[in-house]
């Protein structure tokens, strides 16, 4: 099974794109703190991705794929084309260090990392990929 | 979209929230504890009953004062946060970090 949407590059379009999720794994007998979870790990990179990589940008977009891979786990795929950013080559700076500069930036990643369990970024020339993947028992 | 309402009760300022604080609405939350902080308030209860929806835009918000509370003597308690909130909480530790209450009235005896 699969699901996709696509965004214009807008903070104000993330909540259309977490009610997308849940809606899409709704189907699928997962518990409502599992699909939580999923939802605020996919805001978060998309979030990321809108603000850093197309700095809020409307004029471009970026898409979201989400396929059920039954008995294995769910595998996200947004596709953009903004500047290039992989999240494997980031060290999120750890909450001590958060809370002591006082920044307000730098924990998504933390939960993205926390929540997800594979995660892999696929520059290309044309556009880039962000895989995420949650291994879990879905029907 | 969320809505922040502040109210006085009893020398306590209540902090409700209502709605969702994502990357868009996390500015508003920042504003709200601002102002707060400026008029020299000690005692702070955020309502969070009404809370759907948290990203770490707005958990950012809340870690960003904490230093600031701690060094002028400011008691903040989060109460009220739904399951699902609260998960997102302890997946980052911090409810150890940040005190929390099931309800207002445990949140003002929190503060005594």
């Amino acid at each position: 099974m699969k699901y996709s949407c696509t965004i214009p590059c807008e903070k104000e379009k993330l909540k259309d794109l977490r009610e997308f999720v849940q809606a899409s794994l709704n189907n699928h007998d997962l518990s409502e703190q599992d699909i939580s979870a999923l939802v605020i790990a996919i805001d978060e990179i998309c979030a990321n991705l809108i603000i850093h990589s197309h700095k809020c940008n409307p004029g471009h977009s970026i898409e979201l794929v989400i396929k059920i891979l039954k008995d294995k786990g769910i595998e996200f795929n947004i596709f953009d084309c903004g500047e290039k950013f992989d999240i494997n080559n980031y060290t999120p700076p750890s909450i001590e260090e958060i809370i002591k500069t006082r920044r307000k930036g730098g924990i998504g990643l933390i939960l993205v990392k926390k929540i997800m369990d594979e995660i892999e970024f696929l520059p290309g020339p044309d556009q880039n990929i962000c895989r995420l993947f949650k291994k879990i028992r879905v029907h | 979209m969320v809505d922040i309402k502040t109210i006085n009760e009893k020398g306590i300022e209540v902090l409700k929230i209502v709605g969702e604080v994502d990357a868009s609405s996390s500015i508003q939350l920042d504003k709200a504890i601002h102002d707060v902080l400026e008029k020299g308030h000690k005692k702070i209860i955020v309502d969070c009953g009404s809370l759907e929806y948290i990203s770490s835009a707005g958990l950012g918000v809340f870690m960003s004062y904490i230093e600031e509370m701690k060094k002028n003597g400011v008691q903040m308690v989060l109460v009220g946060l739904n399951p699902k909130v609260k998960n997102v909480f302890e997946i980052l530790g911090l409810d150890q970090l940040l005190n929390t209450a099931k309800n207002k009235e445990e949140g003002k005896i929190m503060m005594k």
